[in-house]
């Protein structure tokens, strides 16, 4: 650690400090869910088009085998979670809460463990580290789900500079990131040296925020001089681990607007992504499980656990227990988390927590009985992109969404900070979302 | 049954009901200064400006068959700030009608809470300004008081003398004639922040009302920028016009009208480059009507004043988006 001067970084626009709720599994280890009876994988767990089904009802598969493959190119391949029998395939409620198509396997049969031998990877060119990220189907973990390999492959006239590491974990609740750099330290460290020879980087930012200080100083064990990776620790403050605000509080740069991290030579990747090609370059192995942070105070044994893809909810709550009937179960974190209606809701690849809230908690949140604007300007001090939240929602309030472009609607990170401190609940990001919508049917 | 709905899920605790608990809260040193000063007829005063406002809010939302929400505060918040702006004196049915008025008409035949343009307690202080000209600007100082009689909650009405405010003195008469009838100038300026000066009766005690704005600030319920920028320009302005700024900054409704009116979330601009404007036009309205008008005292006409720019500032002056090369928004179109 003396080694290692950190500076402290962070955006100035914007930004709120919801009660980071952390505690709750801050200190538990990540530990294994045991395997579902049932896995529901949706075709669909990244941001194009997708995959197509390669196997039908009545087959069997084992773990990890390809079950849907990619079609197009912001696609991403799909594998089967467990060993067993494909009984389904058909539309299941996603995190979207709309039903998408899904291919249902029952577990059947015996289980192999990977081999652990650890190959060499510094002798595989750019194409072959490319292709075995494809091939695994690694999306970003940190919640966007846009494929791994795609946001790896800068096209030949940019040119990136830096690589940045996303370690923020702003949301609330959320502590899987934190768990993954205390306890796989080496593996992060191994799956950035992979991504810099890809990139062809000179200098890598690894951004934490302050409140996983402990993280910081184990990372910061783990470094060498020559891995050139410097460490930053970054003000507790939400949204610091959205890209654009990350790339803002490192680099000092904006993003243009409508452009992508690489127009200002950065790309940014998220902890968990970062060690799933690490798994992916070095043993081949398929995105099929990830660590979620199961937890909320009504969870009787709150915790990280590694969880298969398409493991139900229903088998997470047998496993973890609940003291109380939720009132409502949030997919990631609370500030951006969509909310679920159906308790055969599979995790998925984009998955990074799981947040069950009371009757009592979600009471307080008076969204559906919002009253007028007062124009106190707070949602407008905390935009992190410096918007107009106030105008927004009164645009989406008289359903002249036309008008939204005007105030910048197309910026908007969905954030929710506007909506956090509007003092008349004014559910400013469903008419923001409302309105995009509206405004990219209309073209 | 699983509730569901569009992120976020949770919320900050400061909702409508705690930025008006904590303004409410904020007012009270000004308003124990207001009955410290003249006695028991001022609390008379903001009870009953409170209850008509309660009163007035509760009909017409009943009237208008909207959800009646005179329990969020902001109505008792117009009633005690109509009574503030009221001369020790004054008639009780003028801040009933002032008070009235401002609800009614002003905050909701506008819509409610948050679709008034101006102020309601300063319209309904410039209407009875207006319709009671000779008693709004009759200013009584209480007789060296008798204490059990000051604070004796029946004893409505003032021992008192007319006297005019030191404002009306240094506009009539010039500074000097105000220093000789205070001593110094040093008790001028100390009287003039304790508050033992004539005029409305919550605005004399400039100590009171920063209790309650420092009270604020640290709540994060409203933000120090108006008030010091609009004060700093008036202090400016007096000084380069040859007056005494400090005696300007001391006097009046100023600091009352800086905290507590100018502040006001509906009626003023959303930016910060906003509010810089918006603040630096209070000041030099003030000043220019201070000095330069028939009126004794400009700060009410003022903030009426800005607040119907508001909406204008608020278009104009835009806030360049992250990302964005123009201020414009318009590099869609
Ligand atoms: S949700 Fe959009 S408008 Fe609201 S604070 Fe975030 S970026 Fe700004
Ligand atoms: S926070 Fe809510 S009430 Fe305040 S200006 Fe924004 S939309 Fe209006």
């Amino acid at each position: 650690m003396k080694h290692i001067k950190i500076r402290t970084r962070t955006f100035l626009q914007g930004g709120i400090h919801p009660p980071e709720n952390k505690s709750v599994t801050y200190e538990h280890s990540i530990e294994n869910l045991p395997l579902p009876k049932k896995a529901i994988i949706p075709l669909s767990q990244h941001l194009g088009k997708p995959a197509l089904p390669v196997v039908k009802k009545g087959d069997t598969v084992s773990e990890g085998q390809l079950i849907g493959k990619k079609d197009g190119n912001y696609s991403s391949h799909v594998h089967s979670s467990i060993t067993g029998k494909v009984t389904d395939i058909g539309p299941y409620y996603t995190a979207s809460n709309v039903k998408s198509n899904c291919i249902v396997i029952q577990l059947e049969g015996e289980i192999k463990r990977m081999n652990a031998d650890k190959p060499d990877w510094s002798n595989l060119s750019r194409e072959q580290i490319l292709q075995r990220i494809s091939e695994a189907g690694v999306v970003g973990m940190g919640g966007a789900a846009f494929p791994t390999d795609v946001k790896l492959n800068v096209p030949s006239d940019k040119k990136v500079d830096f690589f940045i590491v996303n370690g923020a974990e702003c949301e609330p609740y959320l502590t899987c990131d934190y768990r993954l750099m205390m306890e796989k330290p080496e593996e992060i460290v191994e799956g950035i040296q992979i991504i810099k020879k890809l990139l062809n980087v000179k200098k890598v930012f690894f951004g934490v925020e302050l409140n996983k200080r402990p993280a910081l100083e184990h990372i910061a064990e783990h470094l060498r001089e020559k891995d050139n990776i410097e460490l930053i620790a970054l003000k507790v403050k939400y949204p610091q681990g959205g890209e654009k605000q990350l790339i803002k509080a490192i680099l000092n740069k904006e993003v243009p607007s409508g452009g992508l991290p690489f127009d200002v030579g950065a790309v940014v990747s998220n902890v968990a992504t970062i060690n799933a090609v690490r798994d992916a370059v070095l043993f081949q192995k398929p995105v099929i499980e990830r660590v979620v942070t199961v937890t909320g105070r009504i969870v009787k044994n709150p915790g990280n656990y590694k969880i298969r893809i398409g493991t139900p909810l229903s088998d997470v709550i047998a496993d973890t227990g609940l003291t109380e009937e939720p009132a409502k179960i949030i997919l990631g974190g609370p500030m951006m988390g969509p909310s679920v209606v159906s308790l055969d809701t599979p995790v998925t690849k984009g998955t990074s927590g799981i947040l069950f809230l009371s009757e009592k908690e979600e009471k307080r949140v008076r969204y559906n009985a919002y009253r007028s604007c007062i124009h106190c300007a707070k949602c407008l001090m905390v935009c992190p992109v410096s918007l107009n939240p106030c105008m927004l929602s009164l645009q989406g309030e008289f359903e002249t969404y036309d008008q939204m472009t005007r105030y910048d609607i197309m910026d908007c990170i969905e954030c929710g900070c506007c909506n956090y401190v509007c003092p008349s609940f004014r559910p400013i990001v469903q008419f923001i979302k409302l309105g995009k919508s509206f405004l990219k049917k209309k073209g | 049954m699983l509730k569901t709905s569009i992120s976020p899920h949770i919320h900050s605790p400061q909702n409508i009901e705690y930025a008006m608990r904590n303004v409410l809260i904020a007012m009270v040193p000004a308003l124990l200064a207001s009955v410290y000063f003249f006695g028991v007829r001022a609390l008379w005063l903001e009870i009953i400006s409170i209850l008509t406002a309660i009163l007035a809010e509760t009909l017409m939302q009943l009237l208008l068959r909207k959800p009646v929400t005179v329990s969020d505060g902001s109505a008792a918040i117009t009633g005690l700030l109509v009574a503030f702006n009221m001369p020790p004196n004054i008639p009780f049915y003028v801040p009933v009608v002032a008070t009235a008025l401002g609800i009614i008409v002003v905050k909701q035949l506008f819509g409610g809470l948050g679709h008034n343009i101006f102020n309601p307690a300063l319209v309904g202080r410039v209407f009875v300004m207006f319709a009671w000209l000779p008693e709004m600007t009759t200013w009584n100082v209480p007789l060296h008081p008798d204490w059990i009689r000051h604070f004796n909650l029946f004893h409505i009405n003032l021992d008192s003398i007319t006297s005019a405010t030191p404002l009306a003195v240094n506009k009539l008469q010039g500074m000097s004639a105000l220093v000789s009838q205070f001593g110094s100038k040093t008790q001028l300026y100390l009287q003039s922040f304790l508050g033992n000066t004539g005029g409305c009766i919550g605005e004399t005690s400039e100590l009171a009302i920063l209790i309650g704005a420092f009270y604020l600030f640290s709540r994060k319920v409203i933000w120090p920028t108006v008030p010091f920028v609009y004060i700093i320009t008036v202090a400016v302005l007096t000084a380069l016009m040859g007056q005494d700024p400090l005696f300007h900054i001391l006097s009046g409704g100023l600091f009352l009208g800086a905290f507590f009116m100018a502040t006001d979330y509906v009626t003023t601009p959303m930016t910060l480059s906003g509010s810089l404007v918006y603040a630096v036009g209070l000041g030099l309205l003030t000043v220019i009507l201070r000095l330069k008008s028939g009126l004794p005292e400009g700060v009410s006409f003022s903030i009426l004043l800005m607040n119907g720019l508001t909406p204008l500032i608020d278009k104009l002056i835009r806030v360049r988006t992250y990302g964005k090369q123009s201020k414009r928004g318009r590099d869609h179109e």
